[in-house]
């Protein structure tokens, strides 16, 4: 299961945070400080797996952004290596050539997404097409009672 | 009617700009939020940082609380305190107004609001009661996106008690008939499973509906909530085995929907997901394991080599191979996998095959023999976590014979390690291990050395409870069995302490205040060793415990008087303990009784502490100048001689005293005056060293030193050096620069690897395959035979062969592995090159590449250029392999493909039709004895060491004064060897060459021989020579094998003719000796004589005399070191005295006399 995934930049600036269980302002504090500074320091050509007290840290840089994942450590790190990747390539589609900017002026979308592609801390869908037709279903939606046609051509 | 334009109406700007193009930015760019992102860039100092966002977040809260604000513009608002907040800002004020727009806004609005609340808020937060309702309200919506919304956001957090409140309606949902929703309700529910278990239990048979689902996704959702159940209880799920087994098959087979495809594999996660839930089903079952066998062999088939998502599952395929009810084949599949993760150049996936490696060898230690040069490759790796998981992996093959060095690896790694839970849970397997091999020695030597010195300079130091506490252990659990050093180092670690003085104190506080409740407790049933140990540590430091009365500690070691099974030497540790402590006045009757009982004692010993008690307690200033309080330890020259005492020695006898002699000439004149012996022989005989040690204040393993102990190649250098601890029979084989020299034992285990004489001339044409036949003779590098012998010491034990298999148990010839493993590694990596190669080409994944377009497209070229480095970096590695193993200067073994080599290796590897041949020439190598020497006895003809080309054997001849060494130098070629030249080396032995050396030329297939004459210079258990043979093929190319011979110090004894008297003066001058018991025959009448006459034979000693119970016999030890040795039956047992001028000859006999007894 995972516990949470922080995407920040290479100066350690957070743009996306998520937690998929309970945790106290100050632990979640605690653990983007950290997850900043470990996987900053690392060197350029090592491991994509870390230990942090109990947790596994999976993490992955695509152009300046980080993306790090909090698995449980009996988790699979190449798998989540794997989600990783996967929500990118959903965030690339979503955005079209995805970078930094759209997703720190866009970050509510990356959430949505990520809302549609994990959920409670495991996967949701895995299917991409799937993912991206009903955020784009959300996104175009407004009321009920006008968008009957949507549905239909989004769900179907 | 106004209400549908005012909806229209604002409907419209958001279906116009933001919404109608996915993805675009220029709206938001424009905005508020726009505006403040791009003000905080903006900015250069956090100070200033600081200041914007507080003025934006008064702005926000301003706006946000007037009643003006419409819903649309409480969105945009929203996502900026969102922003505010992922900045480290409070936005407190805002959590409300999430709540009101999550309840009161459109579907747009709503969702931000939703996602305002999941982010503002935890579970436990009040206000989320206030989101209860709008829940309730959205899951009943007909609006399918409203429906969404609120199950993700119950998935996301939600109060563990409102869960009955929307259950049924969540409930309600599995039957929808849109899939998303069914797949999002199961979610759900497994969040509502995972926080609240009671709440969803009625539900079960509904997850089976879900499990039955017509859409993959609703089914993989449901594998969730299986896979939790299953674990939690296996047996009730046994019958869904065949259901899960049959999804598998249908997704490994491609039937599922490409849309689930992730990288043209088959829906990974769904995959991954089923095979944990068959690992926990198949585990200890057989017949649920047999029906997924196939499956799990299908899997494996189908999951081709060439994604990262490929190897993750494979991970879990062999996982589940391993956990469920073996099958042999399958398991020797998975096996192999393992094979391609560990050697593979990627460090992912060699992290991921340590893992692999680590949950398998719980079931099969023998698979990390297969991998221990990577193993030991990956123990120095740079990267920290590579380095950790390594050691999870040794701590699970660790045995009594390894113990020592996995420990001593775990420690360094605290050293350097920063992380505290790495450091607890390290911390905490060494403590494990320490109390599983409790008696282990050199382990807990090990322990007090490594852990306790290196660390204290270290930023990071297991606390000093922990230390406490684990020497306690020991203590408690190694008892009484264990070795004195163990508890003097102790002390002398706790005296000597650390550089700080706070932390010595606190150490030492921390001592005793674990002792004091100890003998408050039971006492009696702690070891002795341990109850002197806590009276040492109580006389020395008690004082450091302010609250603690002096009368107290006295009156809770007197108690340790009084117990029935205090032994004597306990007691008079106690007694000193009680000398340091008492200060008069209040203490004065406890210790007055205590001496008053032991001052008529009948052991001296305790009667002089007694003594001692008495006078020092009755006078402070005498006992303040004799034990002064919170003394350095200082290192205390030992005159040995007594030279102080020559002024009283000659007063003495100018004044008509007897001059002193030693017991054995008292013993003599005694016996020679027919006169009974009264004295019981060697009084001093058993020294125990530590009821010595205690008249020594301040450390009593200085008494080590003094009482002439010489430890032979054992020795354990302390700090400064200043004792010398001797230990006996056991290996020593890391010191503290780290491997110790060739000569320890355990080395032997690779010497014994040498296969055996290749000589079938039909194998030659095999060519290239052949030069790499000698893995011990190849002059490895420095480095590698480091990791070597490592390796040797870290798999010790684990393979059932005695000798140190490196070979898996599938390979036929475990002699070979060492070999074998390298030649996996160039093929490995050139078949990696290749992979590396091939995706230079493919197209690079679309994803990095648009990444890379935007923002940096030099980080695009780096990428690529990193990736080509790697491929020729793994390319020279393989070409480095070969040279590395094969040692040879022929130029087209460079270019030859490795993959091809690797092959030829597998074949040569069979030992089977070179049997023959070399017992064949074992028997013919007895004529080549030189004539001189062939009327000797001599020793069995040993092989050395060969290559395609030569083979050398050994043995030694037993002449009255010397000890040949005959080497054998068979060309078993076809053409002639020029140039060759035989050196011969030793550390403990003087070697020198007697005939000519076998220089120059050999022809084919005849036998040259050197011969060459040993002496000892230093004696040793075990001596050993070693030797390389240099020699030219007539292509030009010049080759070297190395060998070693070991020759038992048992062969080099000879008879010491002397007579009596002469044996008295040479015991009077010898300075080095040893004392022990022996045990005696005792087959026939006279158990002395037919001991003595086991010896004599056994090991030619000469007996010089026996008198009635005592013999004295006599040896030297070529080519003149006299060695005298003394014995006396005493109490069923041979006491035995040993003299020598010479170090360590007596230590190195006795060990070879106790064999000789031993082996009879």
């Amino acid at each position: 299961m995972m516990r949470f995934m922080l995407l920040f930049s290479r100066q350690g600036k957070l743009r996306l945070q998520k937690w998929f269980t309970s945790m106290s302002d100050r632990e979640k504090k605690k653990i983007i400080r950290d997850m900043t500074t470990m996987v900053l320091a690392r060197q350029p050509r090592s491991c994509n797996f870390m230990q942090w007290k109990d947790l596994k840290i999976v993490y992955k840089r695509y152009a300046s952004l980080y993306f790090c994942l909090g698995v449980e450590s009996q988790e699979n790190e190449l798998l989540a290596l794997e989600i990783i990747h996967r929500y990118v390539e959903l965030l690339d589609k979503y955005f079209g050539n995805v970078c930094e900017l759209d997703i720190i002026f866009n970050f509510e979308k990356a959430y949505f997404i990520l809302d549609e592609f994990l959920m409670g801390g495991e996967i949701q869908e895995t299917s991409k097409q799937i993912v991206n037709r009903s955020i784009e279903a959300s996104d175009m939606l407004q009321e009920d009672d006008s968008s009957e046609w949507y549905e239909v051509e989004l769900f179907g | 009617m106004s209400d549908v334009v005012e909806k229209t109406l604002t409907a419209l700007p958001s279906l116009l700009s933001l919404d109608s193009h996915p993805g675009s930015a220029k709206l938001s760019s424009t905005s508020k939020l726009g505006n403040l992102i791009r003000g905080i860039t903006e900015l250069t100092s956090k100070h200033e940082e600081e200041k914007l966002i507080q003025h934006e977040l008064l702005a926000i809260k301003e706006q946000v609380s007037s009643p003006n604000t419409t819903m649309r513009q409480m969105k945009e608002l929203m996502v900026r305190s969102i922003y505010c907040e992922m900045l480290g800002y409070e936005a407190s004020f805002s959590y409300i107004h999430a709540i009101k727009l999550a309840q009161q806004g459109t579907v747009l609005e709503k969702r931000v609001g939703y996602l305002a609340v999941s982010l503002f808020l935890n579970e436990s937060h009040e206000l989320l009661l206030l989101l209860v309702n709008t829940v309730l309200k959205d899951l009943q919506s007909t609006n399918l996106i409203e429906v969404c919304m609120a199950l993700t956001v119950v998935s996301q957090m939600f109060p563990k008690d409102m869960i009955p409140a929307i259950l049924p309606l969540v409930e309600e949902k599995l039957n929808h008939p849109k899939e998303i929703i069914r797949r999002k309700a199961v979610m759900a529910l497994y969040k509502f499973y995972l926080i609240a278990p009671n709440q969803v239990q009625h539900i079960h048979n509904k997850f089976r509906k879900a499990l039955c689902d017509k859409d993959p996704g609703v089914m993989t959702a449901s594998l969730h909530i299986y896979l939790q159940m299953i674990q939690e209880n296996p047996e009730a799920y046994k019958d869904l085995t065949p259901s899960f087994v049959t999804i598998l098959k249908q997704v490994v087979g491609g039937k599922l929907p490409m849309d689930f495809n992730y990288h043209t594999v088959p829906a990974p996660w769904l995959q991954i997901q089923l095979l944990r839930i068959l690992a926990l089903l198949g585990k200890n079952d057989q017949s649920t394991s047999e029906v997924m066998y196939e499956v799990l062999d299908e899997s494996l088939r189908r999951a081709e080599m060439n994604h990262n998502i490929t190897y993750a599952i494979l991970y879990e395929c062999v996982k589940c191979i391993y956990t469920i009810h073996p099958k042999s084949d399958l398991l020797e599949k998975a096996a192999k996998c393992i094979g391609n993760f560990v050697l593979s150049p990627k460090i992912n996936l060699k992290y991921l095959g340590l893992k692999a490696l680590t949950y398998v060898v719980q079931q099969d230690p023998k698979l990390a023999l297969q991998h221990q040069m990577t193993i030991i490759e990956c123990l120095d790796h740079p990267d920290l976590i590579i380095k950790r998981e390594t050691l999870e992996l040794l701590f699970r093959i660790t045995n009594a014979q390894n113990v020592t060095v996995i420990v001593e690896k775990m420690l360094e790694f605290l050293c350097i390690s920063e992380d505290d839970h790495t450091t607890i849970d390290l911390v905490g397997k060494v403590a494990e291990l320490a109390e599983k091999y409790p008696l282990n020695v050199s382990f807990i030597l090990c322990l007090l050395n490594l852990l306790y010195f290196p660390i204290n300079h270290c930023t990071y130091a297991p606390d000093n409870e922990w230390f406490i506490e684990t020497m306690n252990t020991v203590f408690s659990l190694g008892g009484d069995m264990m070795q004195p050093d163990i508890p003097n180092s102790f002390l002398k670690l706790l005296s000597e302490g650390f550089d700080s003085v706070e932390e010595d104190r606190k150490l030492k506080l921390f001592a005793v205040n674990s002792y004091i409740p100890l003998l408050r407790g039971e006492p009696g049933k702690l070891p002795q060793r341990f109850l002197q140990v806590i009276s040492w540590v109580l006389g020395e430091y008690s004082h450091l415990r302010e609250d603690l009365e002096p009368a107290e500690v006295l009156s809770l070691l007197a108690k340790l008087l009084d117990m029935k099974n205090s032994s004597s030497e306990t007691k008079s540790w106690v007694l000193m303990a009680m000398t340091k402590l008492c200060k008069g006045g209040a203490d004065a009757s406890v210790t007055q009784e205590v001496s008053e009982t032991y001052s008529s004692s009948l052991d001296t010993v305790l009667r002089q502490r007694a003594h001692e008690l008495q006078y020092l307690s009755q006078d402070p200033e005498l006992r303040a100048r004799v034990l002064p309080r919170g003394a350095t330890p200082e290192t205390l020259e030992v005159d040995s001689s007594l030279s102080f005492l020559d002024r009283f020695v000659s007063e003495a006898l100018a004044a008509g005293a007897a001059p002193y002699k030693p017991p054995h000439q008292r013993q003599e004149e005694l016996d020679q005056s027919k006169a009974l012996s009264l004295e019981p022989y060697g009084l001093s005989l058993p020294i125990s060293m530590s009821s010595c040690s205690i008249t020594d204040r301040q450390s009593p393993t200085l008494l080590s030193m003094s009482s002439g102990l010489s430890g032979d190649s054992a020795d354990l250098s302390h700090k400064g050096g200043s004792s010398a601890l001797k230990l006996d029979g056991v290996k020593r084989v890391w010191g503290r620069e780290g491997y110790l020299a060739q000569r320890e034992p355990v080395e032997e285990a690779a010497q014994v690897e040498v296969p055996s004489p290749i000589q079938s001339p039909g194998r030659q044409g095999e060519g290239d395959s052949l030069h790499s036949q000698t893995p011990t003779q190849t002059p490895t590098p420095e480095p590698e035979q480091e990791k070597q012998q490592l390796a040797s010491s870290l798999f010790v034990g684990l393979a059932s062969q005695s000798s140190v298999s490196l070979m898996g148990k599938s390979e036929p010839t475990p002699q070979r592995f060492r070999r074998k493993a390298k030649g996996q590694g160039p093929g490995s990596s050139f078949n990696a090159s290749e992979q590396i190669s091939s995706s230079l080409i493919s197209p690079p994944s679309a994803v990095d590449n648009l990444l890379c377009n935007n923002l940096l497209d030099s980080n695009n070229a780096s990428e690529l250029a990193e990736q080509t480095s790697q491929l020729s970096q793994s390319l020279t590695t393989a070409n480095g392999t070969c040279h590395t193993e094969a040692e040879l200067t022929e130029p087209d073994t460079k270019g030859c493909n490795p993959a091809l080599r690797r092959d030829n290796c597998v074949v040569a590897a069979d030992p089977g039709p070179h049997d023959d041949p070399g017992r064949l020439t074992e028997v013919c190598l007895d004529s080549y004895l030189p004539a001189e020497l062939s009327g000797l006895s001599h020793s069995e003809i040993a092989p050395l060491c060969a290559n395609q080309s030569l083979n050398l054997s050994a043995c030694y001849v037993q002449k009255e004064d010397s000890l040949i060494l005959v080497v054998f130098i068979i060309n078993s070629s076809e053409s002639a060897i020029q140039q060759m030249l035989l050196q011969v080396d030793s550390e403990e032995l003087e070697v020198s060459c007697l005939s000519d050396s076998p220089a120059g030329e050999v022809t084919s297939h005849s036998v040259a021989v050197g011969q060459y004459s040993l002496t000892v210079k230093r004696p040793a258990v075990h001596v050993e020579v070693v030797g390389t043979v240099s020699y030219q093929l007539p292509a030009g190319t010049s080759q070297s094998l190395q060998f070693s011979y070991k020759v038992p110090l048992t062969s080099f004894i000879r008879p010491f003719v002397v007579s009596t008297e002469e044996y008295g003066t040479m015991w009077l001058s010898f300075s080095h000796d040893t004392k022990q018991n022996l045990t005696l025959i005792n087959d026939n009448q006279e158990p002395l004589t037919a001991t003595l006459n086991a010896l004599k034979k056994k090991l030619q000693l000469h007996v010089v005399e026996v008198i009635g119970m005592e013999g004295i016999v006599a040896c030297r030890l070529l080519q003149d070191l006299p060695c005298l040795m003394h014995c006396r039956v005493n109490a069923g047992w041979l006491a035995v005295w040993l003299r020598s001028p010479v170090p360590d000859l007596p230590d190195c006999l006795i060990y070879h006399c106790q064999r000789a007894l031993q082996s009879l």
